[in-house]
């Protein structure tokens, strides 16, 4: 049996895991830019005890392995919430969720860099002319901000898609789990892991073209990093 | 226009009494009191660290004045219950960086504060910004991004911006002294245009023909306070402090005479 016919004898599994990866990646990343984006705007502008305190969970969340997070929120975690009376997280469910908890962290760090990199000039004119603190921020900085930070961002949702491998250790079977279950009861190691390989690098390249197409549509004249550092 | 004469002057706009304000130790206003009248232009000189762009700050509480007062007509700005935001959107503020917002072309930059603060109807703000870009001979870039503008250019469109508001009046800190020498004139045409057609402003500035020509009075800064105030009539030809005459020989002797007349 060729590599080609493996492939062709398992593909229904591994797409099937492979749309569990993509789940994993989207609610990672969209939930982690949601609760990312509040940090960021958190450290940057509310009082100190506020942003101290989203300090503190960026750091310990960039300063522990994902795997250890994964695996304190599936396994760690479920005896108390049953002691509070919520039900045991489904191992898509802890996933997701460490997923999101973790990109958070980081994304916070790319928004905040770039909230940063705007000079005080911009809120100084928005306020000048009668914004709110609130209305500047939404229609002047991040507007810009997030422009500036749309390649680190990309960089993100790939790592947040390659990293999501690791719920692996709970038993959820995305496609890192697929393909060493797989390479197990075929006896077919290398191959396995090939296939898996090559579908997670048809990804990657799938969602880079996406962003750079959307980059090159959202870029405006003297707002790209790019253009910044020459 | 005849400076020295007042009678085109109304009633008292904005009245500043006993500003201080301190950066750190540095104490950069001692006790600034003015008063402006409707129509005036005011052009604020000194030398620089002098406090010019920190008294502008605090009319507006971009700065937030240590001690004493401000009152735009009977509204005391530095009072804690007045809404600042309400204050501001009828003080126009041109920066001397111009701080045109990046991600937006002029028209949008024009049409911004029309829309989120005066809460204007989209078709109309954008009619009213072409108006303004108009106004200061900009309405072909309309679509310009601030990247795509000269210096000159990227002052006037905030000029527009600050326009738009229907400001009563519009504070400049030092708006033509981040432009190369040939991109001057075209800000200071329209700032003058402004001041002929009545606009209530005060300027610092370092443009001594600007100042001659257009002012109502001059106030000069030295030290965190104001050394003297008059026409330009009275401050050019002959200062009563000393010290005036020193800054404004110096200036000549810098610049040139730039008078523009």
């Amino acid at each position: 049996m060729t590599i080609f016919e493996l492939a062709g004898n398992v593909m229904p599994r591994f797409l099937q895991a492979a749309v569990v990866t993509l789940e994993l990646t989207a609610v990672g990343i969209g939930a982690g830019l949601v609760l990312g984006l509040l940090l960021a705007l958190t450290r940057v502008y509310a009082n100190r005890v506020l942003s101290g305190i989203a300090n503190v969970y960026i750091q310990f969340m960039r300063g522990t392995p994902l795997v250890i997070q994964v695996l304190v929120i599936y396994f760690g975690l479920p005896p108390y919430f049953r002691a509070i009376g919520l039900p045991p997280l489904s191992s898509l469910a802890a996933g997701c969720l460490a997923m999101a908890l973790n990109s958070a962290a980081y994304q916070a760090e790319y928004i905040r860099g770039a909230i940063q990199a705007i000079s005080s000039g911009q809120m100084q004119a928005a306020r000048s002319m009668g914004m709110t603190k609130t209305q500047a921020v939404r229609y002047v900085i991040l507007p810009q901000a997030l422009r500036i930070v749309l390649p680190s961002w990309s960089n993100e949702l790939i790592y947040t898609l390659l990293y999501s491998s690791t719920v692996y250790f709970i038993g959820l079977e995305e496609l890192t789990y697929a393909s060493t279950k797989v390479a197990a009861k075929s006896g077919r190691v290398l191959d396995s892991y090939i296939i898996a390989g090559v579908m997670y690098l048809a990804m990657v390249v799938l969602l880079s073209r996406v962003l750079a197409h959307a980059e090159s549509r959202l870029r405006i004249p003297g707002l790209s990093i790019e253009e910044r550092s020459r | 226009m005849p400076s020295g004469t007042e009678n085109h002057l109304g009633d008292t706009i904005l009245r500043v009494e006993d500003l201080h304000k301190r950066y750190g130790k540095d104490e950069v206003l001692k006790g600034v009191s003015l008063e402006l009248r409707r129509g005036e232009t005011k052009v604020v000189i000194g030398p620089s660290g002098t406090g010019k762009s920190t008294l502008l700050r605090c009319i507006n509480q971009l700065s937030v004045p240590d001690k004493g007062r401000v009152w735009l007509d009977d509204v005391e700005i530095t009072h804690a219950r007045t809404n600042i935001n309400h204050v501001r959107a009828q003080i126009g503020f041109v920066f001397q960086d111009f701080n045109l917002f990046n991600h937006l072309t002029a028209l949008q930059n024009v049409s911004l504060g029309l829309i989120r603060v005066k809460k204007m109807r989209r078709d109309a703000a954008l009619e009213r910004a072409r108006k303004e870009l108009a106004r200061v001979g900009l309405e072909a870039k309309a679509g310009a991004y601030p990247a795509e503008l000269s210096g000159g250019q990227k002052q006037r469109v905030s000029i527009a911006r600050a326009l738009a508001m229907d400001p009563k009046l519009i504070l400049f800190d030092e708006p033509t002294s981040a432009l190369d020498p040939e991109l001057i004139g075209e800000v200071l045409e329209v700032m003058t245009g402004l001041a002929r057609g009545g606009m209530t402003m005060i300027v610092v500035s370092h443009e001594m023909g600007f100042a001659r020509a257009v002012a109502d009075r001059i106030i000069f800064m030295e030290g965190g306070g104001i050394l003297e105030e008059g026409t330009p009539n009275e401050l050019f030809t002959c200062p009563r402090c000393e010290r005036t005459g020193q800054f404004l020989r110096k200036i000549s002797e810098l610049y040139g005479d730039t008078e523009q007349t």
